[in-house]
């Protein structure tokens, strides 16, 4: 798939043609070059991050608001530490101290914050679809963290900016392995949907419980057996059990969901000699992934899609204040 | 109160069961259809002259949620059985007097009566107690009564009772929280979901008690492919079953949710696209006997929210009978069938003597433009909420008038 106007690079169209959104509410649906646009421009961010002086102001003036509907810790900070690198005004809105408690409808919250003039709005709610919901209402854009069992569009992005990084930038004939929690996960979506768009090949492998109907309609390919799914992989991705969300039993103990889905490092071995591994945190060691796998140097990516996170956030909250900022070719 | 005066109608195309319309008049007194075809007006007659336009029986409408008058007459609906899922429990004979009331004298609401206390699915109601305080059938109201026991006795007891039990037919085991249908589309929309063969299994299981007991049992929506040959299949062994549907299952598949679009959050969820063809199959060939409305118009506290956190529910009087008129269009059933399904079957079911253009029946009538067309419009609804999911759709069929009981009452 190409663009009819790519720019001089050959890569993406020029200007807000690039990325066209007002908004970030999903990867479903986006174009190939839209997703390279965003990766691409989260580069300078990771550089800029490794330096001592870790300070750009091109979002000067601008509030950014960190409204989170369900408790968030990493990515949270991730955004905060985003905006503020980028000399935005960032403030947290958090459900647990606001008026939601006390009955107020998520669309009244969205007015009111769209009443204090914020030039953008990261949104972490527990239901899918919310963040397209206060999207639809509010002038400024609206980024998701994570809505509910939908989408969490900037950690499929990091997460492919962190394969890109280890394994160079072609996609096409990766093959990329995500096991766990599918049906409960946002983050396998996303996934899926970013890595399906660049080309890769995408294995999801879980227990039939936790597998989503249909899921090869996503053009992927269903595993139970992760022995099995793991034969030729390239990236090895895990994902949490998302107790939390889980209603009714859905694994009979974490020790034999362990016995038959944790990355142990004999497990490992059936993948690629120098597959990656990755999650998206926070970790249940010893029951999705054994510690030794975890910090298994050379290998294990995970601190580094923590680092690829905040240079994404950068990127998204820099490309979607263009517009408001008037940027050539972006106004 | 003065007797209304006789009503003639002329220069109608006379919608009669089973035959295709016919030019004619009729003659109305005393609340009830006198003389059909060749009526001739009395000297006091109030003469109205139908220009041509279908006169077709009342809508019966099966299973609403709310009494809404404006609704309804813009509908065409002379008859609303109300669902027991009232702000007042309608388990006991006081609440269910008081709703048999609340419509007349234009509109006639028959309340359903709750089959357990607050509707919990555990006790038994006073059915006999409410049936004489005007409770026309049996209902268990959103939901199905999970306890196989409580079902049975509940069957058997009604059918002493000579009550129809009209009941939601999906397994709570099986659906839990969910708000779609398991596949492509729940999937990547990220929604709670439950596999279709959740309408299936509480079909099977009802109708075995059904037929164990010799209950009738009128399933309020059936809406997938499985639980439509359960029903067909249960017809042809001679159990006393019926079946329903809403407009939205014939309509609209899976699809419609794809924004999160909140009006398309229904209970049962929507279906395949495989499942509503099974269900066009079913109202052509005999299996479903009642298009109803599922008429529940919810306000912005309950749809303005995540599609999973939004109350199920649709405003569907108003486009009913057009909807309904689309399916004689596409040639999927014809004119006098689809009175069938919208008036003469809920009326024997619910047991009242209306829903036919018929002499000795209640003269509850409207004269309709069957190809007006229009634009749905969930900003102008005549219902106290706008929650279609058939938002700017264009549809065809409006009432002109509406008479009930030989009175009209729109115009």
């Amino acid at each position: 798939m190409t663009s009819p106007n790519l720019d001089a690079a050959g890569r993406y169209p020029a200007g807000s043609a690039a990325f066209p959104h007002r908004s970030l509410t999903g990867l479903a649906g986006l174009a190939p070059w839209e997703i390279l646009f965003l990766l691409d421009e989260a580069e300078q961010w990771v550089e800029l991050n490794r330096q001592p002086h870790k300070r750009n102001d091109r979002l000067a003036g601008l509030t950014i608001i960190n409204a989170f509907f369900e408790n968030s810790t990493r990515t949270l900070l991730s955004f905060e530490i985003a905006g503020k690198r980028l000399g935005a005004d960032v403030v947290n809105m958090h459900a647990a101290q606001s008026s939601v408690k006390k009955g107020e409808t998520l669309i009244d919250t969205a007015m009111t914050l769209n009443a204090m003039h914020a030039d953008a709005i990261v949104i972490r709610h527990q239901s899918s679809g919310a963040v397209q919901l206060i999207a639809d209402k509010v002038d400024c854009p609206v980024l998701n963290a994570g809505d509910g069992q939908h989408e969490h569009p900037t950690q499929g992005l990091l997460d492919a900016l962190t394969i890109r990084h280890a394994k160079g930038a072609e996609f096409a004939g990766m093959r990329v392995t995500i096991c766990g929690d599918i049906l409960h996960s946002r983050v396998a979506r996303s996934n899926i949907h970013c890595l399906t768009t660049l080309g890769a090949e995408v294995r999801v492998c879980a227990p039939p419980a936790l597998m989503p109907a249909d899921i090869e309609a996503l053009k992927v390919h269903p595993f139970h057996d992760f022995d099995a799914a793991l034969v030729g992989s390239d990236v090895v991705m895990m994902l949490r059990l998302q107790q939390e969300r889980m209603s009714g039993q859905f694994i009979p103990s974490p020790r034999e969901y362990r016995h038959l889905y944790g990355l142990t490092l004999d497990r490992l071995a059936k993948a690629k000699g120098d597959a990656l591994v990755m999650h998206p945190g926070p970790m249940n060691r010893g029951v999705e992934i054994d510690s030794n796998v975890a910090d298994l140097a050379g290998r294990s990516a995970i601190t580094t899609q923590v680092e690829m996170g905040v240079a994404i956030r950068m990127a998204c909250l820099d490309v979607l204040t263009r517009r408001t900022r008037g940027l050539e070719g972006w106004a | 109160m003065s007797a209304p005066r006789p009503l003639t109608i002329t220069g109608g195309q006379l919608v009669l069961p089973g035959k295709s319309p016919v030019p004619g008049s009729l003659r109305c007194e005393g609340g009830l259809i006198r003389a059909v075809g060749g009526a001739i007006a009395g000297p006091d007659d109030l003469v109205i002259d139908a220009k041509g336009a279908l006169v077709v029986p009342g809508l019966v409408d099966l299973g609403v949620f709310a009494i809404d008058k404006p609704a309804f007459q813009f509908g065409g609906i002379t008859r609303a059985a109300l669902m027991p899922d009232q702000g007042v429990v309608l388990d006991k004979p006081s609440s269910v007097r008081f709703a048999a009331q609340s419509g007349k004298p234009d509109l006639w609401v028959h309340p359903l009566a709750a089959a357990t206390r607050d509707l919990a699915g555990s006790e038994i109601a006073e059915l006999a107690l409410m049936r004489d305080a005007g409770a026309k059938a049996v209902a268990t109201g959103r939901r199905w009564i999970g306890d196989s026991g409580t079902m049975h006795r509940l069957l058997s007891y009604a059918a002493m009772l000579g009550l129809v039990v009209i009941t939601h037919a999906e397994d709570a085991g099986l659906t839990g929280g969910a708000v779609a249908t398991a596949g492509e589309m729940a999937t990547r929309l990220g929604l709670p979901s439950a596999p279709a063969e959740a309408e299936a299994l509480a079909i099977a299981r009802d109708l075995a008690l059904a037929e164990l007991t010799g209950a009738r049992i009128h399933f309020r929506q059936v809406t997938t492919a499985k639980g439509l040959a359960l029903v067909r299949a249960a017809k042809a062994r001679g159990i006393k079953v019926t079946a329903g549907v809403t407009p939205a299952h014939f309509m609209l598949s899976d699809t419609a949710i794809g924004d999160f679009r909140t009006f398309t959050r229904l209970s049962p969820p929507l279906r395949s696209e495989a499942d509503r063809q099974a269900v066009l199959a079913a109202l052509s060939d005999g299996t479903i006997d009642v298009i109803s409305s599922g008429h529940d118009p919810r306000g912005p506290e309950d749809k303005r929210l995540p599609f999973a956190d939004a109350e199920p529910g649709m405003a569907g009087a108003e486009t009913l009978l057009p909807l309904t008129l689309g399916l004689v269009r596409d040639g999927v059933i014809d004119l006098p069938r689809a009175f069938e399904l919208l008036a003469a079957n809920p009326a024997a079911l619910l047991g009242v003597k209306a829903g036919r253009i018929e002499e000795g029946l209640e003269a509850d009538m409207a004269l309709i433009d069957p190809a007006k067309p229009w634009v749905v419009d969930s900003d102008m609804m005549a219902a106290t909420a706008g929650n279609t999911p058939f938002d700017k759709q264009g549809v065809e069929g409006r009432v002109l008038a509406l008479f009930k009981g030989g009175v009209l009452i729109a115009d």
